[in-house]
C-alpha cells in the first residue's frame, strides 16, 4: 500500500512537472532573445519587495522590447521565487540556470543575494542586484549594486543628522533579525561618534515581535530622545509612526530608502509622517521625466504607487540594456562571454535612472548621493 | 511612574493575546487539536472588517457582524474538508499537519487576492482614552479597554456557556470521552462542528481588535500573534478557559517588561524562557488540571 | 546467514539502504554523464541534510513518540559552531581534515544541548512537550541573532549587543555578525559526504530501533507505566533517543552550512516553520516508518521546485497538495475507499492468489 502511495505521489509530480514545463515554454520563441534571469521572494513575508522588483523589471522590459530591444534582440525575464531564504535563492538561480540565463539580476534581500553571489562567481554569471543593500553581495568582481550599499546609507544619515544640526540625543529603532537593518544601524552608531550627537537609545525588534513598538518608543521618550531614526522597512515604520501619535510623543523621524513607500500604505493617514525625514535614491513625486514616467507606467499596470524597490528594478534592466550595447554583445554569447563584456562596460556606463544618476565602479557600488527628502502635506519635498 | 505604564503597555498586548489564546483553547479543549490555521482565520477576520468597513465605507459594527460571519463559515468550512476527514486517524498528528496546510493555504490565498502590501487598518473602536498624571505619561487607550473588556465578556461567556447549557454540557462530554458521549445520543460531528463555529467567531473578533489596538495588516500578520497566543494557552493551562486570560495577559506583561527592562533584542527568547521555567514547575500550566494517570 | 536473510526486519532495513544506495548510484551517473540539471545539482546536498533530519526527528516522533518542534534548533547549533570553527581555520589544515573537525564539532555541541534541554524537558508531556522544544527552537534562534564574534590580533572579541562592542582593531576581522551571520563558510560539502552521512544516519537509527535499547524506547512509548513496572529507566532512554536525534541533526546542520556561503538565521531556516517542515516529512512518510520519512523528506522538498513554473500559485498549490496526501495517507475513510479500490486487492484477485 505504501508503494502505492508513493506512486501516486511520484504521478503527481510529474504531472506537475509537465504543467510546469508547459507554462515556462510559452515564451520561447524562435529569434535570439536575452534571457533575463531574476529571483526574489514573491511568496513569503517578505514577498512586498520582490513583487515590487518584479513589477519594476517588467515595466522596463516592455518598455525596451517595444523599443525594439537591443540591436533588434529582445529581452526575455524569468524571476523565480525565493522565499527570502539563502537556499531556496540557489534553488531558484540553478533553475534559471537549467532554462538558459545569461544575465543575472537579483536577487532582491541581502541574505540571500550573498549566498547566491558565491554561485554566480563561479559560473561567471554576471549579476546585479537591484536591492541587496550589504557590502558583501558585491565583494566578487563579477556582482554590481544598484541600491545604496547599507554602510554609505548609515554613515551618510549620521552625518546628515550631524551636519544640519538636527538633534543632540538620538534614539534608534532596528530590526535586529534583519541583517539589512542591523547592517545600517552599526554603521550609522560607528558614525556617530564621529558627528557631536549622542545614541540615547538603541531598541531592537525582530521578525517574530513586531505587532507592538509603544515599548521601545516609550524608552525613546524618556530618554529624551529629539530624533528616532529608523533604519527599517515602511511597514513597520508606518505602525511606528502611528503608535507615537497615540502616545504623544512627537520627535524627528529620520528614516532611510526603506521608508519610502510610506505615502502609499493603503489607508494610512499621511499627515502622521508630516515632517518625517528620510534619505532616499528615489522619491515617487519627483517632477522629473523618467520618474513621472515610471510612476504612471507603474500605476496603469499595477494600480499603485510604486516603491523604491520597483525603481531599482527597472534601473537594473536599464543598467543591464545600457552595459550590453556598450560592450557590443550578442544575444547568441555564452552567459560567461557576456559576463566578461558587461563586467568591462558596466563601468563605462552612465545612466539617468529613476533612482538619481547612475554609474559604476569596479568594486560594483553604484556611485550617486542620496536625496534628502522631507514630508510636507502628504507629499515628498527635496530639503536641502 | 515608567514602571506604570510598562504595565499598561503589557496589558493592552497580553489582552489581545488573551483573546486569540481563547479561541485556541476553546478548539483545543473539545476537539483536542492544536488548530494552527487560527492566526490565520484572525487575519481573514480583519481583513474582511477592512473591506466592510474601510473600503465600502459601511458602520463598523456591519463591518465587525460580516467578518464574524465569514469567519464562521471559513472555520466550519475548514473543520468539514480538512479536519473532519482525520477524525479517527491513527495518529493525532495527522490533524496537526493538515492544520498546518490550511494555514500555508489561507496565508497564500490572502497574498493571492490582497497583494503582498501593508495595509495600515482603521481602528473600530472610538473610545477616548483614559489618562492619569498631569501630563499624560500613563494613558489607557480606548482599544485596551475594550480588549479587556470584551475578553473578560468572553470568558465569562465562554465558561457559562460551556458550563450551564445543554450544549456545553454536550461540549464537555465530547471532550472527556467521544465514544461514551455518543452513546449517550451526543452528536459528536455537529458538537465538533459547533466549537469550530464559536472558535472561529472569536477569531474574527480577535482579528478586529488586534488590528485596532496595533494597525497594520498583511496576509502574515495573523502568524505570529497566532503562535504567541498558542504559547499564552498553553502557559495558562491549555484547555482552561480562565487559563487562556490570564497567560495571555502574563505572556503580554513579561514580553513587555523584557523588552523594558532587559534587552529589546532577547524579547522573545525572554518570553520563552519563562513559559519553559513556568511549565517546569508546574507541567500543565497554570491553571492546568493535573491528571493522575491509570495504570 | 540464512536465518539473518530471512528475518524480516533485517530484510526490511536492507530495502531501505538498497533504495539509498541505489538513488546515490544512479544520480551519480546522470550526474557523471552530465545529464543532471543544475536544480537537481544543486539540491542533492539539501537533501540529504533533510533525509537526515527527516531520519532522526522519526527517531523522537516515532520510535520515543514524543512530539517535538524544536528539531531546528540543533540543526540550528550545529551548523552555526561547525561553520565558525570553519572560518576559523580555514587555510591552517587540509580540507578533509577541517570537515571532519567541524563534522564533530557541530554533531557533539548539537549533542550537549540535547542532553541539557533534554534532562528537565522530557519529564513533559505531549502536546507541552511539543510547546517547550518549539520555545526552545525560538531561544537558540533568538540568541544565535545576538551573538558577535570577532578576532583580531589579541584572540577572539565577543558582544551581545552590536558589531562596535567587539573593539575590534583595524584588520580585525568579523566571524559572525549578528542577524548578518555568518558568510565565507568554505564550501566543503558534497553529495558524496551527504550519502555517507545519511548512510551513518541510517545504520545509527536501524540499529537502535532493532537493539534492547530501542525496543525498550518503544516500550515506553506505548505503555509507559508497564514499562516502568518492568523496571526499565524511563528518563534513560527516552534521553537517548532525544540525544541520538540531536546529534544527527547537528550533523545534518553541518552539512547544510557548508553548502551556503551565507548563514543566517532566520525564521524561514531555522525557526518553528522549519521544524514543522520536518515534522510534516516524518507525519507523511508515516511515523515510526524510517523509509517514509526519506521518501517524504525527497518528495517535500523537491516538490516546491518542480511547481516552479506555476510562479505566483506555486506555494498555493503546494499548500492545497499537502492537505490533498495527508487526507489520502491518513483519513479513515480514504483509507477504507483505498483499501476497497486497491490495485493489488484487484491483481490478487484476477490471479486468485491470496495476499500474505
Amino acid at each position: 500500500m505504501k508503494k502505492l502511495v508513493s506512486l501516486l505521489m511520484a504521478l503527481t509530480m510529474v504531472a506537475v512537472m509537465v504543467a510546469g514545463c508547459g507554462s515556462s515554454a510559452g515564451t520561447a520563441s524562435g529569434e535570439a532573445t536575452y534571457k533575463i534571469g531574476a529571483t526574489g521572494p514573491i511568496s513569503g513575508d517578505a514577498a512586498l519587495y520582490g513583487i515590487a522588483v518584479k513589477n519594476g523589471m517588467e515595466i522596463a522590459i516592455n518598455e525596451i522590447n517595444e523599443a525594439g530591444g537591443v540591436n533588434g534582440a529582445k529581452f526575455e525575464l524569468n524571476f523565480q521565487d525565493d522565499e527570502c531564504d539563502a537556499e531556496k535563492a540557489v534553488n531558484g538561480y540553478n533553475t534559471l540556470k537549467d532554462w538558459g540565463m545569461q544575465v543575472f539580476i537579483g536577487t532582491v534581500t541581502s541574505g540571500a543575494c550573498i549566498a547566491v553571489a558565491a554561485n554566480t562567481y563561479e559560473d561567471n554569471m554576471f549579476q546585479i542586484t537591484p536591492s541587496g543593500s550589504d557590502p558583501k553581495c558585491i565583494e566578487n568582481p563579477n556582482a554590481f549594486q544598484v541600491c545604496f550599499a547599507d554602510p554609505s546609507q548609515g554613515k551618510k544619515s549620521a552625518e546628515y543628522i550631524g551636519n544640519k544640526d538636527l538633534a543632540k540625543k538620538v534614539a534608534v529603532i532596528y530590526d535586529s533579525s534583519s541583517s539589512y537593518s542591523s547592517g545600517i544601524y552599526a554603521s550609522f552608531a560607528a558614525e556617530a561618534a564621529n558627528q557631536g550627537f549622542d545614541i540615547v537609545a538603541a531598541e531592537a525588534f525582530t521578525s517574530d515581535s513586531k505587532s507592538d513598538f509603544s515599548v521601545q518608543l516609550q524608552k525613546a521618550s524618556d530618554e529624551g530622545a529629539e530624533l528616532v531614526f529608523l533604519p527599517i522597512y515602511y511597514s513597520e515604520a508606518s505602525l511606528i509612526l502611528t503608535q507615537a501619535n497615540q502616545m504623544g510623543y512627537d520627535p524627528i523621524f529620520f528614516g532611510v530608502d526603506g521608508m519610502d513607500g510610506i505615502l502609499g500604505v493603503t489607508n494610512f493617514d499621511t499627515s502622521l509622517a508630516e515632517d518625517v525625514m528620510l534619505l532616499t535614491p528615489f522619491a515617487a513625486d519627483s517632477t522629473d521625466e523618467a520618474t513621472v514616467h515610471f510612476v504612471n507606467a507603474y500605476k496603469e499596470k499595477y494600480g499603485e504607487v510604486p516603491m523604491q524597490f520597483a525603481a531599482d528594478g527597472y534601473d537594473a534592466v536599464y543598467a543591464v540594456k545600457e552595459a550590453l550595447e556598450k560592450g557590443g554583445c550578442e544575444p547568441t554569447m555564452s552567459a560567461s562571454e557576456l559576463c566578461d563584456k558587461l563586467v568591462a562596460a558596466i563601468t563605462q556606463v552612465k545612466i539617468t535612472g529613476v533612482t538619481g544618476e547612475l554609474s559604476w565602479d569596479a568594486s560594483g557600488e553604484s556611485n550617486r548621493d542620496p536625496k534628502a527628502v522631507i514630508i510636507k502635506n502628504g507629499a515628498y519635498v527635496l530639503f536641502e | 511612574m515608567s514602571f506604570l505604564s510598562y504595565l499598561i503597555k503589557g496589558i493592552s498586548l497580553g489582552s489581545v493575546y488573551a483573546i486569540i489564546a481563547l479561541g485556541y483553547t476553546m478548539v483545543y479543549g473539545i476537539a483536542k487539536m492544536l488548530n494552527f490555521a487560527h492566526g490565520d482565520v484572525i487575519m481573514v477576520g480583519a481583513y474582511s472588517v477592512f473591506i466592510m468597513s474601510t473600503s465600502l465605507g459601511l458602520s463598523p459594527i456591519f463591518g465587525v457582524l460580516t467578518s464574524i460571519v465569514v469567519c464562521t463559515a471559513l472555520g466550519l468550512t475548514i473543520e468539514r474538508v480538512a479536519y473532519k476527514p482525520l477524525r479517527g486517524a491513527a495518529s493525532p498528528l495527522a490533524v496537526l499537519i493538515t492544520a498546518i496546510g490550511v494555514s500555508y493555504l489561507l496565508q497564500n490565498i490572502a497574498l493571492l487576492v490582497f497583494g503582498a502590501n501593508t495595509i495600515s487598518f482603521t481602528s473600530v473602536i472610538n473610545i477616548s482614552p483614559i489618562t492619569f498624571g498631569s501630563n499624560g505619561e500613563l494613558t489607557i487607550s480606548g482599544e485596551t479597554i475594550v480588549t479587556i473588556i470584551a475578553g473578560i465578556i468572553v470568558m465569562v461567556g465562554l465558561t457559562l456557556f460551556v458550563n450551564k447549557t445543554k450544549m456545553g454540557h454536550a461540549m464537555r462530554a465530547v471532550s472527556e470521552d467521544k465514544g461514551a458521549a455518543s452513546l449517550m445520543g451526543i452528536n459528536v460531528n455537529a458538537t465538533i462542528a459547533l466549537t469550530f463555529a464559536i472558535g472561529s467567531a472569536l477569531a474574527a473578533i480577535a482579528g478586529v481588535l488586534l488590528c485596532s489596538a496595533y494597525p497594520t495588516l498583511n496576509p502574515y500578520t495573523g502568524a505570529m500573534p497566532g503562535i504567541k497566543a498558542f504559547v499564552a494557552a498553553v502557559f495558562g493551562g491549555i484547555g482552561s478557559i480562565p487559563g487562556a486570560m490570564i497567560g495571555g495577559v502574563l505572556l503580554g506583561i513579561i514580553e513587555v517588561f523584557g523588552k523594558a527592562y532587559i534587552s529589546s533584542q532577547m524579547a522573545d527568547a525572554i518570553v520563552f524562557a519563562v513559559l519553559i521555567i513556568v511549565l517546569l514547575v508546574k507541567p500543565t500550566g497554570i491553571l492546568g488540571k493535573n491528571i493522575q494517570e491509570k495504570v | 546467514m540464512k536465518k539473518l536473510l530471512t528475518n524480516k526486519i533485517f530484510k526490511n532495513n536492507l530495502i531501505t539502504y538498497g533504495i539509498v544506495i541505489i538513488a546515490f548510484v544512479v544520480i551519480s551517473i546522470i550526474k557523471g554523464t552530465g545529464n543532471l540539471s543544475s536544480l537537481f545539482t544543486g539540491l542533492l546536498v539539501p537533501l540529504c541534510a533533510y533525509i537526515i533530519l527527516a531520519v532522526s526527528l522519526n527517531l523522537v516522533v516515532g520510535i520515543s513518540g514524543e512530539l517535538s518542534l524544536g528539531h531546528a534548533g540543533f540543526m540550528c547549533v550545529g551548523a552555526f559552531s561547525s561553520a565558525l570553527f570553519s572560518k576559523c581555520v580555514v587555510g591552517t589544515m587540509p580540507d578533509g581534515l577541517r570537515f571532519l573537525l567541524a563534522l564533530i564539532i557541530g554533531s557533539v555541541l548539537a549533542g550537549i544541548i540535547g542532553v541539557l534541554i533534554g534532562i528537565p524537558v522530557l519529564r513533559l508531556k505531549g502536546d507541552y512537550l511539543a510547546i517547550v522544544t518549539l520555545a526552545f527552537g525560538e531561544i537558540i534562534k533568538n540568541i544565535i541573532n545576538v551573538i558577535y564574534i570577532g578576532r583580531d590580533s589579541k584572540g577572539f572579541h565577543f558582544s551581545m549587543t552590536s558589531e562596535m562592542d567587539l573593539n575590534l582593531e583595524a584588520g580585525g576581522e568579523t566571524l559572525i555578525n549578528g542577524a548578518q551571520g555568518i558568510t565565507g563558510t568554505p564550501k566543503d560539502s558534497s553529495f558524496l559526504i551527504g550519502f555517507i552521512l545519511v548512510m551513518i544516519t541510517l545504520f545509527i537509527v536501524l540499529n537502535l530501533i532493532n537493539s534492547r535499547d530501542g525496543r525498550a524506547i518503544m516500550a515506553i512509548r506505548d505503555n509507559r507505566i508497564a514499562a516502568e513496572s518492568i523496571g526499565i529507566n524511563i528518563t534513560k532512554y527516552k534521553l537517548l533517543a532525544f540525544t541520538v536525534s540531536s546529534v544527527l541533526a547537528g550533523a545534518a546542520g553541518v552539512l547544510y552550512s557548508h553548502n551556503l556561503n551565507n548563514l543566517q538565521a532566520t525564521s524561514k531556516n531555522f525557526g518553528y516553520n522549519m521544524s514543522i517542515m520536518f515534522l510534516v516529512f516524518v507525519v507523511l512518510g508515516g511515523i515510526g516508518n524510517i523509509r517514509g520519512s526519506i521518501i517524504a523528506a525527497v518528495l517535500l522538498t523537491l516538490l516546491p521546485e518542480l511547481l516552479r513554473g506555476l510562479n505566483a500559485y506555486r506555494m498555493l498549490i503546494y499548500a492545497i497538495v499537502l492537505i490533498a496526501i495527508m487526507l489520502f495517507n491518513w483519513a479513515p475513510g480514504a483509507l477504507a475507499f483505498r483499501e476497497k479500490y486497491s490495485i493489488k486487492n484487484w491483481l490478487s484477485k484476477k490471479t486468485g492468489k491470496e495476499e500474505m
